[in-house]
């Protein structure tokens, strides 16, 4: 029986008091949709003003296209698959280059966290890299890679890897000593201290860091996308609005501001699902 | 629950300091003490007079840096299985329920989840929380938190119990509930426990004996019988007198 539990039987009694039963489904309406309302409010307002300065005339509507050509323009996209091919290679970059840092930054940040030694052997050089734009190391990376995906995934990659790295690195280092020494008191080895103590512990962190990671990764993705591609969805951007296909560029903009919020929240739901004991997940 | 067990504990010339801003701090000063086994001991003495050093040394969480401590005649070298330790703060981790917590201290030790946790359902309900078993810390008060943290140890099922001012945080209500409950822990497991604490009365209610440690350099330490009935009763005029006693051995009175 948990206190959640308890909660809820309080908050059903206090329902049944408060109004007569014929209210009911009319009061469940208007509460639900004045909680739509204080949360979508002001983005719904914003699109209405949008639509209505746009197709007024009140701005240029080839520069601003009102919101419904917008949409038009993204659903003949997905629906006659133009843009399918291009969001379909940017997930590829994308999510390959996040599958390699989350690979690679992880079991780092997890050693560098715990061994004083490598981590203040590595900080410096890592503190150099950190403060080195990703962007401006691109050129770098092309000479090296060349102009195809491998440069693309890598310059993705690297930017990535830092925020997962250094929130994975915080993480370990912050998780309380004294529950460390609890642990070590009750005849906990090193491995199971690990397993048991440090990585739940750094958990939260490491969410912290994967959501970063993956803002980073999208921003990243789109760089590279305008620099020397011919498919992908950052290409489209750039790729339309030299061929002053306006409504197409926006369709492309609303797709990547969607694979950003699509990415924060399956990270949300599976931080939930692996954090239930922490508040601040929920 | 076990009868006849072990856990009489030998301290012999047992010293400690600390460096401190370039000199040494003498904590510990050729401390003897023999604790017999089912005994309960609770320490006092000033702030800073080395109660939680000592504790800490007898859990094997510090080293001394002379002099040795046994347990039934073998001398101890870091943390056993025979030990149990309470601090003074829970100390639960946060993503595990309170049977997770409660049985941590078992599956760390090797045992299986299942019989840890069957075992860990008897501690739980000892401790009054069977129907908060699979709350998480967050959702516990200070006292039942506190709580958890002694069942965790009780699972374990020490011959020692060391328990570091294991109520100081709780307020006056649930600190008398819970010294009770900790009489009536310490006589139904039949577990040695030394316990540090600030408050005298709390010693006297507990202690079979009170350990004073010194306040100033080259002072003694000081042990007091408290030679009293259980349950006891605090305002009881023996009872006062101890505590009378306790207060003169401070200065206080
Ligand atoms: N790790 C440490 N490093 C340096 N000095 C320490 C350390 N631990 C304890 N000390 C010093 O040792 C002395 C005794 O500390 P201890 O914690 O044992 O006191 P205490 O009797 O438990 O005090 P309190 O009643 O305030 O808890 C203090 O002066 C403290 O500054
Ligand atoms: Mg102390």
């Amino acid at each position: 029986m948990t206190l959640q539990h308890i909660e809820k039987t309080v908050g059903i009694g206090r329902h049944e008091g408060g109004s007569g039963t014929g209210m009911e489904p009319l009061h469940l309406l208007t509460r639900t949709s004045a909680r739509i309302l204080s949360r979508y409010g002001v983005l719904l307002g914003f699109l209405v003003f949008w639509q209505v300065a746009a197709s007024s005339g009140w701005v240029n509507s080839a520069v601003l296209p009102p919101v419904d050509t917008i949409v038009a323009a993204l659903w003949k996209g997905l629906i006659g698959g133009s843009l399918l091919g291009d969001i379909a290679i940017s997930l590829q970059r994308a999510g390959l280059a996040f599958a390699a840092a989350v690979v690679v930054a992880i079991p780092l940040g997890l050693v560098m966290g715990q061994a004083r030694a490598v981590e203040t052997a590595l900080d410096p050089i890592l503190q150099l890299f950190r403060q080195t734009s990703a962007l401006a190391l691109y050129p770098v990376f092309i000479l090296l890679l060349g102009l195809g995906e491998a440069s693309k995934v890598f310059v993705i990659f690297w930017a990535t890897l830092f925020p997962l790295l250094l929130n994975t690195i915080s993480g370990v280092k912050e998780v309380d000593p004294k529950l460390l020494e609890m642990a070590r008191a009750y005849g906990a080895r090193r491995l199971t201290i690990f397993r048991r103590v440090v990585l739940p512990g750094a958990v939260p962190s490491i969410f912290v860091g994967l959501r970063l990671g993956a803002t980073t990764a999208l921003l990243l993705l789109i760089a590279s996308e305008m620099i020397g591609a011919n498919k992908g969805i950052g290409f489209q951007v750039m790729n339309a609005q030299y061929n002053f296909q306006i409504p197409l560029m926006f369709a492309a903009i609303v797709i990547l501001a969607a694979l950003g919020l699509i990415a924060n929240q399956v990270l949300v739901v599976l931080q939930r699902r692996l954090c239930r004991w922490n508040v601040s997940a929920g | 629950m076990p009868t006849a067990r072990g856990g009489d504990v030998t301290i012999r010339d047992l010293s400690k300091s600390f460096a401190l801003g370039g000199r040494q701090l003498a904590v510990l000063r050729s401390l003897n003490l023999d604790i017999r086994s089912g005994e309960c001991l609770v320490i006092v003495g000033a702030s800073g007079s080395g109660k939680t050093t000592l504790l800490r040394i007898l859990a094997g969480l510090e080293r001394a840096d002379g002099g040795a401590v046994a347990i039934d005649g073998k001398r101890i070298e870091g943390v056993g299985e025979e030990r149990a330790v309470i601090f003074q703060e829970p100390r639960l981790l946060p993503w595990l329920t309170v049977l997770g917590n409660v049985a941590f201290g078992l599956e760390v030790r090797g045992i299986a989840k299942a019989e840890a946790e069957k075992r860990a359902r008897f501690y739980i309900a000892l401790v009054g929380l069977a129907e908060f078993s699979d709350a998480y810390p967050r959702q516990l008060s200070g006292g039942m938190a506190q709580r958890v943290g002694i069942a965790r140890a009780l699972t374990v099922q020490p011959e020692i119990l060391l328990l570091d001012e294991p109520l100081g945080a709780l307020d006056a209500m649930t600190k008398i509930s819970m010294q009770e409950e900790l009489a009536r822990i310490w006589s139904e497991e039949n577990v040695t426990m030394v316990m540090v604490t600030h408050d005298l009365e709390e010693a006297i209610y507990l202690a079979d004996r009170v350990l004073i440690l010194p306040r100033e350099k080259g002072g003694a330490a000081r042990l007091i019988d408290v030679d009293l009935p259980r349950p006891r009763e605090r305002s009881e005029s023996r009872f006062v007198r101890y505590r009378e006693e306790l207060l003169r051995e401070f200065g206080l009175h």
